[in-house]
């Protein structure tokens, strides 16, 4: 699709004839050059360079002074706007202090719960959809076309339209209001496109790896694990990052299945306190960063598969 | 044997105790791992079960890989929106049959009629808007010395939850009347400017443009990579060329970048469009719905879960779902254009 850097290209160019005759710089590298200088051109064009300024301060100005403001004391918070704190910086971590431990908040509760609900509900999720991406890519049976459209098309659903009687259900089973029915929701969320993505990766793999595993007697479970598997570590992670930050930044799925607080996630605290008491900005500050900031580092040191996967899954349908 | 059924019962109540109530970090921890632990053993045993090249019947193995997927898609998605769609012909206790009077009362009702106007204005504003700034500001930075960085700053609102992000606004937003020494940013602006403060979140109906602003904040980074791999990946030969007709600048964007990356404009535009119809995070934390600042997706969870009205919540998923479908048909409709003329 377009947004594949075209590997074709990379390998016709050697072979432009005006390269085999000689007598003229390569074409690639001439492009290449062309595009360096309309880089320069971009640049130096000031209207530019000033948009593109304006814009990287109005996507992170907002952050930047909720950010400062989590350190200011109270009274200084209260008294007047974040941008004073350059001229009379006055740093504390109270603030952090009363929202992680504080007998109003106690943060440190919710942050467990939110590590409790993630990590099942990345692995649950990634283990069935793999497997059922390699049925739907290697294993040949009948109804396989329509049942994969079909899984397909599941994407577009709406979880609103599934939450009521899945509330009823787990009330039934008496599940409503525990761990478990948060984990399962958001792991059936997942399944979609899970399936979908981590199906176009497998699809990726050449067949003749597939085949000559199966010449040498191996099974579905064994081609599964020792082909397929550690071909398809980059897909996973890919598609572990999405369902990490997914499930972590969630509110709707924790408000409606968990938002007891034994096991409502931080989202859920957060948006209460947001509801509740929305002028204590330290507390609102120094929280909103302590939900930000694992997201954060997962998503900077992963950035790459991220991106990888963010393509494979909107441009490759 | 009586002594017996109290032993069993004791044991499950043991259990299902710790399987259900887990309040202490240490008691949550170990529940996780047991979780997973379980998952994994039954997992595997399914496996283990059909790992037998030959004697095993492939319908048998087919279950065992796609089986449970499809068991839990059938369970979590089919079957509950086949049954909301069933419900929302229902009044408030799902007890009486009342026809379409769910959907007329959405479509009739002033205030849902707010409801249905400032989805629509969601749904146009976000995807177009945060397209515009992410192509924009893909193609300023393009290969040029920051790049990297400079996409990291627009990019970083994905990482965080619309929770966070709407906390980050709100402080943006505060305001104090004019007396006082202003906190939030916008207002402060104002007040430089020799203006009154303003209340971003309580005017209506301007205050939805300023709740639609965050997510546009938050999307801009995704129409970035998109847009901007695939403006790497427009062909060096047509740059080149068009450059060699004299073509800059502006007149380039508009003849050559932005018709070259359609496809994947398109599908950020309709990727972002379904994922505005469903945020309810933004408008929850930031006004609560009040304000006439409720869309549907907000909506529903009012009338679902807070005035327990659930024959009109479902009502409104339904909705809610029959919007998504025309943007989908759309999507798809574009992408097979695509493939056919490559």
């Amino acid at each position: 699709m377009t947004t594949n850097p075209a590997p074709p290209q990379a390998f016709a160019t050697p072979t432009d004839p005006g390269e085999v005759t000689g007598g003229r710089p390569p074409g690639r590298g001439r492009a290449v050059e062309a595009r360096a200088e309309r880089a320069r051109n971009k640049l130096s064009s000031p209207w530019a360079s000033g948009l593109a300024i304006l814009i990287a301060i109005a996507w992170t100005v907002p952050t930047l002074g909720l950010f400062v403001t989590s350190f200011r004391p109270v009274q200084d918070i209260r008294a007047n706007g974040w941008w004073n704190f350059f001229a009379a910086p006055r740093v504390t971590l109270e603030n952090y202090r009363e929202v992680l431990f504080g007998s109003e908040t106690s943060l440190a509760q919710y942050v467990l719960n939110s590590v409790v609900v993630t990590i099942p509900a990345v692995i649950i999720p990634i283990s069935i959809a793999l497997l059922a991406a390699y049925a739907f890519a290697w294993i040949d049976f009948k109804g396989r076309n329509i049942l994969f459209v079909a899984v397909f098309a599941l994407q577009i659903v709406p979880i609103q339209i599934t939450m009521i009687p899945l509330l009823t259900q787990y009330v039934r089973w008496d599940l409503a209001g525990s761990f478990w029915a948060v984990w399962l929701s958001h792991s059936i969320f997942a399944l979609p496109l899970a399936i979908f993505l981590l199906h176009n990766f497998m699809k990726d793999i050449p067949p003749s790896l597939v085949e000559a595993a199966r010449v040498d007697g191996a099974g579905h479970v064994q081609i599964f694990f020792r082909v397929l598997m550690p071909l398809l570590v980059p897909a996973v992670a890919a598609f572990a990052i999405f369902q990490f930050l997914w499930v972590w930044n969630d509110l709707l799925v924790s408000l409606v299945f968990g938002s007891q607080q034994q096991v409502a996630p931080l989202t859920v605290r957060l948006a209460g306190l947001a509801g509740d008491r929305g002028e204590t900005w330290h507390l609102l500050s120094s929280g909103a960063f302590v939900a930000m900031i694992v997201p954060v580092i997962v998503f900077l040191s992963l950035q790459r598969y991220f991106v990888r996967g963010l393509l494979a899954g909107s441009v490759k349908g | 044997m009586e002594n017996i059924r109290l032993w069993v019962e004791y044991f499950w109540e043991q259990i299902s105790g710790f399987l259900l109530d887990a309040e202490t970090p240490v008691h949550k921890l170990l529940l996780m791992l047991v979780a997973i632990v379980l998952f994994v053993v039954v997992m595997g045993a399914i496996l283990l079960a059909v790992d037998r090249p030959k004697r095993v019947p492939n319908w048998l193995v087919t279950a065992a890989f796609a089986g449970p997927a499809l068991l839990a898609l059938a369970f979590g998605l089919v079957y509950p929106a086949l049954r909301t769609a069933y419900q929302s012909f229902f009044n408030r206790n799902g007890q009486e049959f009342v026809g379409l009077d769910n959907y007329v009362t959405a479509f009739v009702q002033p205030e849902f009629q707010v409801v249905l106007r400032n989805t629509a204005l969601w749904v146009l504003l976000v995807p177009t808007l945060a397209t515009f700034f992410g192509l924009v500001y893909a193609v300023l930075v393009d290969r040029t010395r920051f790049e990297k960085a400079a996409k990291a700053l627009i990019f970083l609102p994905m990482a965080i939850s619309l929770v966070g992000a709407s906390i980050i606004w709100r402080f943006v937003y505060e305001f104090r009347d004019a007396a006082r020494a202003q906190t939030g940013l916008a207002n402060q602006i104002l007040v430089g400017l020799g203006l009154e403060p303003y209340q971003f979140l309580v005017n209506a109906p301007w205050n939805n443009v300023f709740l639609i602003a965050v997510l546009i904040w938050i999307q801009a980074g995704f129409a970035m990579t998109i847009l901007s791999a695939a403006i790497k990946a427009i062909p060096d030969d047509i740059v080149e060329a068009a450059r060699l007709d004299g073509l800059k600048g502006v007149q380039m964007f508009r003849y050559i970048t932005v018709p070259s990356i359609r496809p994947a404009l398109v599908v950020v535009l309709t990727t972002i469009a379904m994922t505005t119809l469903k945020v309810f995070d933004i408008v929850r934390t930031m006004t609560g719905g009040n304000f006439g600042t409720s869309v549907v997706a907000n909506e529903f969870y009012s009338q679902s879960f807070v005035q327990g009205n659930g024959g009109m919540g479902a009502a409104l998923a339904v909705i809610l779902f029959l919007i998504v479908i025309p943007v989908v048909i759309y999507n798809v409709r574009q992408l097979r254009l695509s493939e056919e003329i490559r």
